[in-house]
């Protein structure tokens, strides 16, 4: 499974980063989330959701082999992450985030629970 | 505290001085929130004599119990104050995803007292908390300053501003937010603006505690899946509230060159469909809404620039679009910018144009006062040039600065008859002659005229627009029901619309809380807020509330000129036997005062004490009050 993104039919609701730090967390606090929306306004008044693409970079980067594919996703090995931040930094787009109360750098693992929420169509499960 | 941030914050500007406090528990139990919260706390710390916009006015940004938590839909905001436009209880409310942030910063509230010495903005990142000088804003538009700030602080604070219309004082200003949201109504902007608050920034990152989140996040996410078919789901996704432009003027109530008539001859021009058509640029939502209604819009006229704003709401299309006679819906979209970024509501400032307009058609002012210009039905460029006279308060902007109902006064001729205003506020997009319920709820308004609080226009039709029987109770149950969600701070629209009931609505706070709140509980704190402000307006104002509760002369008299309601109108005797009802039902007496059995009956016995003192309270009703206020209608969807 993955995520595909048609970030023209976004609202910038953050529905999706609400449901996602619901699921991840079990925290209303949807900055503690795997996925952001950035807002391009007044002009040209776009939205543009962010999220894991599953390139593979950050496992690469990882200094102590944290992060690992587990099914169609890469996660981070929360007891053997010392939070160095070197993925958060090497990821080319962006979309590893950071919370000053999560323990680790927060990465998508393709719950798939943003998918059943989104009324848009900006997010939709994908074989 | 589960459901809040915790903290209230009460800020003396006069000495800078930032007080935290832990959110009252019993304040939040008993008044819920937003709305709840202004009530109360005007009604306690305001002096009976204070200037609006004078020092002694408190300005407060209230979240409530819903703001920010995971229900259908906690984006809402609101602000408080004695308002300007009425001199009574002030709230407004916003959408966006400023309320959640303040939230999640850890605030429930911030009470501004006094006024600060020099211009100063709100800086708050979750446990800092500062006011900062604001001198290189002031005078900026409203929709100018957010861009500015965003780069200046960052794109993921969350920003409320004023534009030069709130720092002026005119009475119909605006706070905006999130390039097309604001807290629109009773001048709030003009209450912040006295204060020399020119923007709150916040930015907060903590989470909100809940009692049970297994169970709210099932509730809500089914609430989610079953909304996503409704029948209403996709016009309202694909128009927003722009799709009642057609509706409305085929059933007689859009108003058209200042409400003169009910149904406008190019209404299509200025539909929600010309302006997906046309103008929109993205659909755009509020914080955590699966229904975007918001419609980001470019506007491009040739010879101006291009200009974006969220919108034109139904509202603003009526108001600006049918009211001031616009043919156009890019013209529209341009006055909507124009209005947000002068910090003007859309809806007041509209109608108080179109007002203005009528005055010049009926030669009471002209192009002498208009600095040579004209002011015509349907022309931009005039619009625009007469709004940066009143934002500026040049010349004759001067007198329209003070609303319909101010400006009304000043220029005498009997224009008050054609101002369409109660207490001093300009009515919602909704003209009333066929629709006696909805002049009913907006002359008894605790606001001043609003839909917000009772919106009535498919009760009319179902119970009859030409019968005044049985209108008053229900009117009743829509003034507890309707501001019942500006109370706990969520979206009115998916009870409205797509039948997530109120006892869902119930459901979800009694998750998020631990408490075991009824809708009947939160009825009665709706009852109590109706009855305080009634009583709060009747101190400052004195009475008998009969002498206040007055509807223009247009909508009692003046028969529709043409269109399907050609001929109708309320009439005086009309409406005075709606006001004995509605007096009756509510357990006040005929002179419109509150009694004293049902205001201890609500638990506000203390107004009763203070109303006998000023000899406003009313007389007892010789068979005692009725024990249920008002009667629940919900009229089949449209």
């Amino acid at each position: 499974m993955r995520i595909r993104v048609h970030k023209e039919n976004c609202t910038g609701c953050k529905l999706c980063q609400q449901i996602c730090a619901i699921t991840r967390y079990g925290e209303i606090n949807p900055k503690k989330s795997s996925i952001s929306i950035d807002a391009h306004f007044p002009e040209p008044g776009t939205f543009e959701p962010k999220l894991c693409t599953q390139c593979g970079v950050c496992e690469a980067e990882c200094p102590i082999g944290a992060i690992h594919m587990e099914g169609d996703a890469y996660v981070i090995n929360e007891d053997e992450c010392t939070d160095c931040g070197i993925c958060v930094d090497a990821c080319p787009i962006g979309v590893i985030f950071t919370h000053p109360d999560a323990p680790t750098p927060i990465i998508c693992n393709l719950c798939m629970k943003c998918t059943e929420v989104c009324n848009t169509g900006a997010l939709l499960a994908e074989d | 505290m589960h459901g809040f941030g915790g903290t209230t914050l009460r800020i003396d500007l006069a000495t800078g001085e930032i007080r935290r406090t832990p959110t009252d528990p019993s304040l939040a139990r008993d008044w819920l929130g937003a709305r709840g919260f202004v009530s109360k706390i005007l009604y306690d710390e305001v002096p009976r004599d204070a200037d609006p916009l004078g020092p002694e006015n408190l300005f407060i940004v209230a979240t409530g119990v819903l703001t920010g938590s995971f229900c259908p839909v906690g984006s809402k905001l609101g602000f408080g104050c004695i308002s300007p436009a009425t001199n009574g209880h002030a709230d407004s409310s916003m959408g966006g995803h400023l309320g959640p942030e303040l939230k999640y910063a850890g605030y429930d509230l911030i009470i501004f007292e006094n006024v600060a010495p020099e211009p100063s903005y709100l800086f708050i990142d979750d446990d800092t908390v500062e006011l900062r000088p604001a001198g290189d804003y002031w005078g900026m538009g409203s929709l100018k300053l957010e861009e500015r700030m965003k780069k200046d602080l960052g794109e993921d604070f969350q920003i409320a501003t004023i534009g030069p219309a709130g720092e002026n004082g005119i009475v119909f200003s605006c706070i905006s937010h999130d390039f097309g949201r604001q807290a629109g109504r009773c001048g709030v902007g003009a209450v912040m603006g006295s204060k020399k608050i020119k923007a709150i920034a916040v930015r907060g990152t903590k989470s909100l505690p809940v009692h049970d989140l297994g169970a709210m996040w099932k509730l809500t996410y089914d609430i989610i899946q079953r909304t996503k078919t409704h029948p209403n789901m996709e016009p309202w996704q694909k128009y927003g509230t722009a799709f009642f432009v057609g509706w409305s003027n085929e059933r007689g109530c859009f108003p058209t060159r200042n409400f003169q008539a009910t149904q406008f001859e190019d209404w299509d021009k200025i539909d929600g469909e010309r302006l997906v058509e046309e103008c929109l640029v993205t659909h755009k939502a509020c914080f955590g809404c699966w229904m975007n209604c918001g419609k980001y819009s470019r506007a491009r006229i040739p010879g101006k620039p291009d200009t974006y704003v969220e919108g034109p709401e139904y509202e603003t299309i009526a108001l600006v679009g049918g009211s001031c006679a616009f043919k156009n819906i890019h013209h529209v979209a341009y006055a909507n910018f124009l209005l947000d970024n002068l910090g003007m509501d859309t809806m007041s400032g509209g109608s108080t144009v179109a007002f203005a307009m009528e005055c010049y058609q009926r030669g009471i002012i002209t192009s002498d006062d208009l600095e040579g210009h004209e002011l015509r039905w349907g022309n931009v460029d005039d619009f625009e040039h007469f709004l940066h006279m009143i934002a500026e308060r040049r010349g004759i902007g001067d007198v329209f600065a003070r609303g319909t109902k101010g400006a009304a006064e000043a220029l005498g001729q009997g224009t008050i008859a054609f101002a369409s205003q109660a207490k001093g506020m300009e009515f919602s997009g909704y003209d009333t002659r066929w629709y006696p319920a909805q002049l009913l709820s907006y002359c008894t308004c605790d606001i001043g005229a609003h839909h917000s609080k009772s919106w009535t226009i498919t009760t009319d039709i179902e119970l009859g627009r030409d019968t005044i029987e049985g209108k008053a109770p229900v009117v009743i149950y829509l003034q507890h029901i309707r501001p019942l969600f500006d109370t706990w701070s969520c979206c009115r629209l998916f009870w409205g619309e797509l039948d997530v009931t109120p006892e869902e609505h119930v459901e979800s706070i009694n998750l998020l809380t631990g408490w075991n709140l009824s809708l009947d509980d939160c009825m009665r704190v709706s009852e109590r807020v109706w009855n305080l402000n009634r009583a709060h307006y009747l101190e400052r104002n004195g009475g008998p509330g009969r002498s206040h509760d007055i509807a223009p002369a247009r909508h009692l008299n003046e028969p529709v000129p043409d269109g399907p309601a050609e001929g109708k109108t309320v009439g005086p005797d009309n409406f005075e036997a709606m006001l004995d009802d509605y007096y009756a039902n509510r357990g006040w007496d005929r002179d419109g005062n509150p009694t004293r059995e049902v205001l201890e009956d609500l638990g506000i016995g203390y107004a009763a004490d203070n109303l006998e003192k000023k000899g406003l309270l009313g007389k007892p009703l010789p068979g005692g009050i009725p024990e249920v206020r008002g009667q629940k209608l919900k009229p089949k969807a449209m």
